[in-house]
């Protein structure tokens, strides 16, 4: 039915028409129609923003509900690395993997360490790219988006190596199907997400890359069993936990994460998806260029900010810290070989099959002359406005509700400034009309009053 | 070859205002967007005004930059009011500059504005008087290949 997806949607029935959304949109892709929060599909990023700002909960990203395991014969749980930043300082990732089969999942996957292995075969990319710089990471799906919306010349900066999810998806399906002697469908491999947006990575993939993902299941709908499940499960030797986390890895969970634990020293990171626009206004204006790689995470701190975590992004930010300062300070280095990897890097093991595409936004008109004529109207309408941004017409901002105008999406009148104005013209119009029934009396000025109307 | 321009929209700039420094290429980068313009001459557009907006910035009294688009170009003036250019040729070599300690500090003044927007012009007239101020015409083609 429509051509794209998206992973977050309005439960109308919720919906107060009380605007957060609309003003927390980066991408001004929220409109109040009669009303109601809706989400204007080719605009819209799935950064999660709108999800956060609503007060009533209206705004959802449906992520799949637990019963979704007993569709497979046996599931899988990959943990993004902010789950480990969730808990508290004393339970380490290994117990946490422990507490995700103890609720129910067959096996639980270490996905930090596909991070990290990811983290190594960026390192190679950079060391041979000679192309156009700054080059930009993606992990992050909504920068992704942003990019192929607002910034359609940016895509090819886009740093073309699969995220380790993926990778991870592919990976089990094959060894498990191997091992169990199923079918790979009869296995169910499950993403447990801080964020919307890394939902419709699974739905809607940014290019054609194949997925091997089933499904997603939000770390705040996890958390809570997941703690129970926890209290019965020991953790083990303190040094042992710690010589189980690859330190590259883990890094991604937090703004700042992969540039620190690999070391690189001409990495800019960007978080809040604010700060990322200004940045790729930076890069589209030509400057940056003396910069290797851009790492943007939409959401403040990094993953461990997204909207579907439970702890606060800051303590969970400083947890990953300290957690990367142990290791460095004990020189606990679990990640795969090096060598091993850059084999497989030699392979292209780790280099997407198919590029990013754009989407850019649709212009006014398709013709330049129509184009033209109606950028001129948007002008001028947008001059007529209060340019306060109010929203009470629906659209964030007057600039905005000019382009709905423009585009037959809004009527000039659902501007309130409109009102009173189309309230006086009204009311000259009537005055001129009792005026001319005061010269010339009665039987005339039904006639005369309606050639004044036809002349008009 | 006089062009008869469709489409206008004029920007002021105000020198020594670093706060809104880069808005005039975000809000130009947008409406050639709105119009339908190819994001890759967007995006040589959005760099030569960038620069052109930087040189009122960083050394002019304030400037007027105008952008007018036809169904074959896009054409960018840019007119200051400011010290001028006392020699061009030097200016138009890349690494040269006359940026203070101050502003190289900034990230500015590599010596690569006048050369860059050169190199993201179809056609590019520079005029200057010295005390008086500069002017100059960015011309963009919108059909690729004609660059002339």
């Amino acid at each position: 039915m429509s051509q794209y997806f998206h992973s977050v949607r309005v439960e109308t029935e919720k919906c107060d028409g009380r605007m957060k959304c609309l003003r927390a949109c980066p991408t001004q892709a929220i409109r109040i129609r009669n009303g109601k929060a809706v989400i204007l599909e080719e605009k819209c990023i799935d950064c999660g923003e709108c999800v956060t700002a609503c007060p009533n909960g209206a705004i959802v990203a449906p992520t799949d509900p637990f019963g979704e395991l007993d569709r497979f014969k046996h599931t899988v749980a990959l943990p993004s690395p902010a789950l480990y930043a969730q808990f508290g300082r004393s339970i380490l990732p290994d117990r946490i993997l422990a507490g995700l089969k103890k609720l129910g999942f067959d096996d639980a996957f270490e996905l930090a360490n596909v991070c990290g292995d990811t983290s190594l075969a960026i390192e190679q990319f950079l060391e041979e790219y000679n192309g156009p710089r700054p080059l930009i990471f993606n992990a992050c799906p909504a920068v992704v988006r942003l990019i192929q919306v607002k910034y359609p010349q940016l895509v090819d900066n886009i740093i073309p190596i699969t995220l380790p999810k993926r990778l991870a998806a592919k990976e089990i399906k094959e060894q498990k199907s191997e091992e169990l002697g199923l079918e790979p469908d009869e296995i169910g491999t499950f993403y447990i997400t801080p964020c919307p947006v890394k939902m419709i990575a699974i739905k809607q993939p940014a290019s054609d890359e194949e997925c091997h993902l089933d499904g997603t299941i939000s770390i705040s709908d996890i958390y809570g069993p997941l703690l129970s499940a926890l209290e019965g499960v020991d953790q083990g030797s303190y040094r042992k936990s710690l010589e189980s986390i690859c330190v590259l890895g883990i890094g991604w969970a937090v703004a700042g994460g992969m540039h620190r634990t690999l070391r690189l020293n001409n990495v800019l990171d960007v978080s809040g998806i604010s700060e990322i626009i200004k940045t790729f206004d930076d890069i589209e204006r030509g400057k940056l260029q003396n910069i290797d790689l851009v790492v943007p995470y939409s959401c403040p701190q990094g993953c461990v900010g997204g909207s579907l975590t439970v702890e606060n992004r800051y303590i969970s930010y400083n947890k990953i810290l300290r957690l990367l300062e142990t290791l460095e300070q004990e020189n606990i280095e679990a990640c795969r070989d090096k060598r091993e990897i850059r084999e497989r890097y030699r392979q292209k093991y780790f280099h997407m099959q198919h590029k990013y595409e754009s989407r850019p936004l649709q212009a006014l008109d398709n013709d330049l002359g129509q184009a033209i004529k109606k950028r001129k109207k948007k002008q001028k309408i947008y001059e007529s406005l209060p340019k306060i941004d109010c929203g009470i017409c629906g659209a964030p901002t007057c600039l905005a509700f000019a382009e709905d105008v423009v585009k037959g999406d809004a009527q000039p009148s659902d501007c309130i400034f409109n009102v009173p104005r189309r309230i006086q013209e009204m009311w000259k119009e009537i005055s001129g009309y009792m005026d001319e029934f005061a010269e010339i009396g009665g039987g005339k000025a039904r006639t005369s009053s309606k050639a004044k109307r036809g002349k008009k | 070859m006089p062009y008869g321009h469709d489409f206008k929209h004029s920007f002021g700039i105000t020198g020594g205002d670093f706060n809104k420094a880069g808005n005039v290429s975000v809000e130009l980068k947008e409406i050639l967007r709105e119009l339908g313009v190819d994001p890759a001459i967007i995006r040589r557009a959005a760099i030569a005004s960038y620069e052109a907006e930087m040189n009122v910035v960083m050394y002019a009294r304030k400037g007027e930059l105008v952008l007018r688009l036809n169904p074959e170009l896009i054409r960018i003036s840019l007119k200051d009011e400011g010290p001028g250019i006392e020699n061009i040729e030097l200016a138009m070599q890349e690494g040269y500059s006359t940026a203070t300690d101050e502003m190289r500090e900034m990230g500015f003044g590599a010596g690569m504005g006048l050369p860059n927007i050169k190199k993201n012009a179809d056609r590019f007239e520079l005029k200057s008087r010295v005390g008086q101020g500069t002017s100059y015409n960015i011309v963009i083609h919108l059909n690729r290949g004609e660059k002339t």
